[in-house]
């Protein structure tokens, strides 16, 4: 026993107080850096190689679809001889002809920009609709929250691309990109809404949702400026594998022959014109699907990554 | 429990009156007559034309057509295709082939999704587990259409195991290969399912106390581990099972299978809009009522949903 604590009349040991200045404790961390959700994401997706070959992917995607003059002299539709009807690659053409003797390797590089635009378009119209009622459902609740979901819950159980089927249907001579990305939006944003709404539902009662509060922040101001930062990740994640949705519902609805007029470059529309000759020419209908599933692939990559990123349940799942 | 049926049930009426409104919305919308549409290029006489109009009560607002609309549905007249034959007689033709062609994809679904999730879940981070993800990433991304091609092409013309096309009567091993297509929908999403909730169940502590008791892993896995792995999975399956149904429009009209997607895929095909919009309206009511008898279940399987408010 130390006797250089005990006092004389003291009856038991006191351990000796190791105190650590208050000081100390309440200091800040100050000298690593300044970090949040977007940048340990940032962090955790740029060491991962599929990022990186979705976005690569994606930003050929888009060059091809902005620039098709870049990849190819050939016209698409002009220069077409039926005498080359579903030949083999030749000189100037590496993937051979179509039915109708137009290049392939020209068609799938200038249908690319139908089927982005379709996904962009449908994207962002997902995205707002989404947001408007996903944020005021779950934001203001009561009779708002219960009329905006049941609306929800309509337009959610009429699978869309069913819908766009009928609204295509109805509206079939006045198809062309806007419409049929209209016709596959209008139905497809309850998912997002879903998923926001319950997101705005946990961000809600937050505390620094009580703070603004109490500093007098209007409701809808607190709505924009800090439920939805807040709780928009899981929105982010939905939307990226959305786009891959909507090109791959355009594709489908133009083989169904509901979709673009056959005029217009879609890889949709070759793929349906090249099925009756899938026993004798199979490249033909082969080669514009690599080309959409590779579209598409790049897009659910990347979403995947996403989502590994911002949700830390799946990110401990690794 | 009772009361949880009776709220869900509630529930379903607005969504079900507002899926069959908007759907008959978009045809009342249709630009064109549909009446003098009936003659093709003849000009019937006027009084005709009004007599017809009166016997489809087309001369009506549109909110008293519906209200028809909507009664003849209960009655279980879902109205007449182009070729005269009512739906509801196509549907009992045709209905029994789309089931028996879900119940097999849900069939492989459940063997292939499973056996390779619960592989990936106890092997986290493993060879198979990093190429499962790929198979499956790539899996989705192929449009159902090009996974139909594919494997006609593969599996029908060039291997010769399977006809390209389903026989009359559509016996089951002419299934076998539109089944296989079907279910890559939704395979990476069940292996994605059965991965997650087997990874989550070997960390809980019985799995620790079965494994301290000092059972095998051979008995561990099956009894202990996936038994508790797969109600997210049984419940998606249902669920999935009304998508299955709804959604074989194009893998039954690429393999043609003579069953309810094949019907619409050929209405769609030749452009008779009003087909179409009554089959769709007749799959949007089964996707409904089958999501109903799933969201019961899942009640009856989890007693923590029918608690919840």
């Amino acid at each position: 026993m130390p006797s250089n604590i005990t006092r004389p009349d003291q009856q038991h040991y006191v351990a000796p107080l190791e105190e650590t200045p208050l000081v100390a404790i309440d200091k800040v961390k100050t000298d690593g850096k300044p970090s949040n959700l977007w940048i340990d994401a940032w962090n955790d997706v740029r060491k991962r190689p599929m990022f990186w070959i979705s976005s690569v992917l994606i930003v050929l995607v888009v060059v091809v679809a902005l620039f098709p003059g870049l990849f190819t002299q050939v016209a698409p539709n002009n220069d077409c001889q039926l005498s080359n009807s579903n030949a083999g690659p030749a000189d100037g053409h590496p993937l051979g002809f179509t039915k109708q003797g137009c290049d392939i390797y020209s068609r799938i590089i200038h249908g690319t920009s139908t089927s982005l635009s379709v996904g962009i378009i449908v994207t962002v119209l997902v995205f707002v609709l989404g947001i408007v009622f996903g944020a005021f459902a779950g934001f203001y609740g009561g009779w708002i929250d219960s009329v905006l979901s049941r609306l929800g819950d309509i337009f959610f159980s009429i699978p869309y691309i069913l819908a766009a089927v009928v609204i295509m249907s109805v509206f079939s001579q006045y198809a062309n990109v806007w419409v049929i990305s209209l016709a596959i939006g209008i139905f497809a944003w309850p998912a997002t809404a879903r998923v926001l709404r319950a997101e705005i539902l946990r961000v809600k009662n937050a505390d620094f949702v009580m703070a603004a509060t109490a500093l007098g922040v209007s409701r809808f101001r607190i709505l924009v400026r800090h439920v939805l930062p807040n709780s928009i990740a899981p929105v982010i994640v939905i939307t990226t594998i959305s786009l891959a949705a909507a090109i791959v519902a355009e594709a489908t609805l133009s083989f169904l022959g509901v979709g673009l007029p056959s005029s217009t470059m879609s890889w949709g529309n070759d793929i349906s014109a090249a099925q009756t000759d899938l026993r004798t020419a199979p490249q033909v209908l082969i080669l514009p699907s690599i080309a959409l599933s590779i579209t598409v692939l790049s897009f659910i990559m990347l979403g995947e990554v996403i989502r590994d990123a911002l949700d830390p349940k799946a990110r401990a799942q690794r | 429990m009772a009361g949880y049926i009776v709220r869900r049930l509630l529930q379903a009426i607005p969504v079900l009156l507002g899926t069959t409104f908007l759907i008959y919305y978009m045809v009342f919308a249709m630009p064109g007559d549909p009446i003098v549409a009936l003659f093709g290029d003849k000009t019937p006489p006027p009084q005709v034309l009004d007599q017809l109009r009166e016997r489809y009560h087309l001369d009506q607002p549109f909110i008293v057509q519906y209200l028809i609309f909507l009664g003849n549905i209960f009655r279980g007249d879902l109205g007449t295709s182009f070729s005269g034959q009512p739906v509801s007689e196509i549907l009992a033709t045709t209905f029994p082939v789309t089931l028996r062609l879900a119940v097999i994809a849900v069939f492989f679904e459940m063997v292939f999704g499973i056996s390779v999730g619960l592989i990936s879940g106890l092997r986290k981070g493993g060879i198979f587990d990093a190429s499962a993800l790929v198979v499956s990433l790539i899996l989705i991304s192929l449009p159902i259409f090009v996974v139909a091609f594919v494997a006609q092409y593969i599996f029908g013309i060039q291997l010769g195991w399977f006809r390209t096309t389903v026989g009359p009567g559509a016996p089951t091993q002419d299934l076998i290969l539109p089944a296989l297509v079907l279910a890559t929908i939704s395979f990476a999403q069940i292996v994605r399912l059965t991965r997650a909730s087997v990874i989550d169940t070997d960390t809980q502590d019985f799995v620790r106390t079965a494994a301290s008791k000092g059972l095998s892993r051979t008995r561990i896995v099956p009894v202990h581990i996936l038994r508790n792995s797969l109600i997210p999975v049984v419940t998606y399956l249902a669920v999935d099972f009304g998508v299955l149904m709804v959604g074989a429009t194009v893998t039954e009209g690429i393999f043609n299978v003579p069953g309810v997607g094949r019907t619409l895929y050929q209405a769609i095909i030749r452009g008779e809009g009003p087909t179409v919009v009554s089959f769709v309206t007749v799959m949007v009511l089964i996707y409904l009522v089958v999501n109903l008898l799933v969201d019961l279940l899942y009640a009856v399987l989890d007693p923590r949903i029918r608690y919840a408010k």
